[in-house]
């Protein structure tokens, strides 16, 4: 029959208008800035330097060593050296960073940088509502803006920064094994050369 | 009172008018109902654009603007201003005056078309013996307009878009017009005022509208059905098919010229449809002889946001045609619709009134529709396409 497709046209369309006010589930639409879904858990925007304790500049990761700023495709990481050392969580001295910089701009958010360090010191940030009226230096991000604490890091990478907080923990347990280990060796070598000492003198006084 | 509140323009131009300057009294008397119209209709299509932007938009289940002002009711006002603020661009090799004087044309042609159409009680600005015949006559003017902006623009999507668009609005200009024939024949009149207060009485507490004879009721959708495409409204958008054409005569429009543009397509299916509401609708007559004490402006009105709705509605279900598609339907079903649309009208003049009357008027109209259905239905057989070169 003609024109009966257009009715059943007209009818859907007005079961939708009509619909739309009535069921909540057919709207799908997310009203972004009031509303918003949460991440998925491998949500990676930018860089940023994850620091232990409360103190950035002594808690810093990073321990200057360039691989990443010599990795970066689009070469947006640019890294001073400090001249003195600080001692990293195991207690060892460590150069850090005097000039650590990202120019937001060229980074592709490649994550390279991420696989790259062997300190765990740099990770992917989720924050995405980046927007200045500065294009220039606005998007050139300091040392200042770059650091952010591992409790930030536990909360928006769960899964991975528990992975991370036990590989260190037990490296760290490692270490100071090692070193009471050395101590109490050095101890007992000084003890014995103690009583060596003693014994040479007993000697040396028959 | 509701006599007072029915007539309250009418009251106060005659008050302006008698506190006039004697020099200037007719002056003030034509351009009072002037600048009525100047401020209603616009105001209309202001309210329209948002209202149809929301209608599409639940349609297709999202909300619509909702961000300027309470509900994004203001979403007009930032539209004016961004298409104000935009660059007016003229491409260089255009004809510089008639791509300024298209949008201005359909403006000032679809503005003319409302100077027939009575919107209440005792408010028309002419009542004209040629009513009708006045409004196609102004409304012819759009083509015009139309492929002016086509031409002009010297870009071969516009000038292809104007050739659509005058290709379909001669088409269905036929249709139109014959299926308003009907209710002049019925009427016994082109004045659309004395269209209107034919359709003003009732029998019982039921109206004497066009619409509810069976000539009137076919007339009506065809009429309908012709002013889409004469609107240039979806589904019979070809001129200004975006994804073919790229807005087609629009395409070499920007800024304020482009929302000119804009205005005169709304004003004119606000035009069209008041008419069709004056012919088959009853005007500004009252649904039911129990609510004659509603203002009539606002029966007017009424109508005129229910047939925009069925517009919207429309809009939102129906694909774009195809050129020939477009053709077929206006020379192969609806010009002869009207034709038996227009017999059916004579033999309900003859006839006296009763059941077997509406059932004969009733029966062509009915035999044609279902005979072109199935005639129509055969031509378009769907075959599995040969490719001549590619196989």
């Amino acid at each position: 029959m003609l024109g009966e497709g257009i009715v059943k046209g007209l009818a859907e369309t007005a079961r939708n208008f009509f619909g739309s006010y009535v069921e909540k589930d057919r709207l799908t639409t997310v009203q972004f800035p009031e509303e918003r879904l949460p991440q998925a858990e491998a949500a990676r925007v930018f860089p940023f330097l994850v620091y232990d304790t409360d103190d950035m500049e002594a808690g810093l990761r990073c321990v200057a060593c360039k691989i990443c700023e010599v990795e970066c495709p689009p070469q947006c990481i640019s890294i001073e050296k400090s001249t003195g050392k600080k001692p990293d969580f195991v207690g060892k001295p460590q150069f850090y960073p005097a000039k650590f910089e990202i120019d937001v701009s060229v980074c592709m958010s490649c994550q390279i940088c991420v696989e790259v360090c062997p300190f765990e010191a740099i990770k992917m940030d989720t924050a995405f509502e980046l927007s200045t009226d500065d294009r220039f230096g606005g998007l050139h991000w300091a040392k200042e803006q770059l650091s952010k604490p591992n409790e930030h890091y536990q909360k928006i990478h769960p899964t991975e920064a528990a992975e991370v907080d036990a590989e260190r923990a037990e490296k760290k347990a490692k270490t100071a094994a090692a070193e009471a280990a050395k101590a109490a060796a050095e101890a007992a070598k000084a003890a014995a050369a103690k009583t060596e000492t003693t014994e040479t003198e007993g000697s040396a006084k028959q | 009172m509701t006599q007072g509140l029915d007539q309250i323009f009418v009251t106060l131009q005659h008050w302006a008018v008698s506190h006039s300057p004697a020099a200037v009294q007719p002056a003030v008397s034509i351009l009072l109902p002037v600048v009525g119209i100047l401020i209603a209709f616009p105001a209309l299509f202001a309210i329209t654009t948002v209202l149809e932007r929301k209608g599409l938009a639940r349609i297709q289940n999202r909300y619509g603007p909702n961000r300027v002002g309470p509900f994004g009711l203001l979403q007009p006002m930032a539209d004016a201003v961004k298409s104000l603020t935009k660059e007016d661009l003229v491409p260089r090799s255009a004809d510089k005056l008639v791509h300024f004087l298209a949008p201005l044309l359909l403006v000032a042609a679809v503005f003319v078309e409302y100077a027939v159409v009575p919107v209440g009680r005792n408010m028309v600005l002419a009542d004209m013996d040629c009513g009708v015949l006045f409004f196609f006559a102004a409304g012819a003017a759009t083509e015009m307009s139309v492929f002016m902006a086509g031409w002009s623009s010297r870009n071969k999507y516009s000038l292809l878009g104007a050739m659509r668009a005058v290709a379909q609005m001669i088409s269905y200009e036929a249709p139109l017009i014959l299926s308003s024939i009907a209710v002049v024949m019925a009427a016994g009149s082109l004045s659309t005022v004395t269209i209107v207060e034919k359709q003003a009485g009732y029998s019982g507490f039921w109206p004497h509208w066009y619409v509810l004879t069976p000539w009137g009721l076919a007339g009506f959708v065809l009429f309908m059905i012709a002013a889409t495409a004469e609107s240039n409204r979806s589904p019979f958008d070809l001129p200004e098919g975006e994804s073919e054409i790229i807005a087609g005569y629009l395409t070499e429009y920007s800024g304020f010229k482009f929302a000119l543009f804009f205005l005169g397509e709304y004003l004119g299916m606000f035009a069209i449809s008041a008419l069709g509401i004056t012919l088959f609708l009853g005007g500004w007559a009252a649904p039911f002889s129990f609510l004659t004490w509603v203002p009539s402006w606002i029966w007017f009105f009424g109508k005129l946001l229910v047939l925009i709705a069925v517009f919207i509605w429309v809009r939102g279900t129906l694909p774009r045609l195809r050129m020939d598609q477009l053709m077929n339907f206006a020379w192969k079903f609806m010009l002869p619709m009207t034709l038996m649309v227009i017999f059916s009208a004579g033999l309900w003049r003859f006839l006296p009134s009763g059941v077997l009357r509406w059932l004969i008027c009733a029966a062509p109209i009915a035999l044609l529709y279902v005979v072109l259905g199935r005639v129509l239905q055969t031509d378009r057989k769907i075959e599995k396409r040969v490719y001549r070169y590619a196989e």
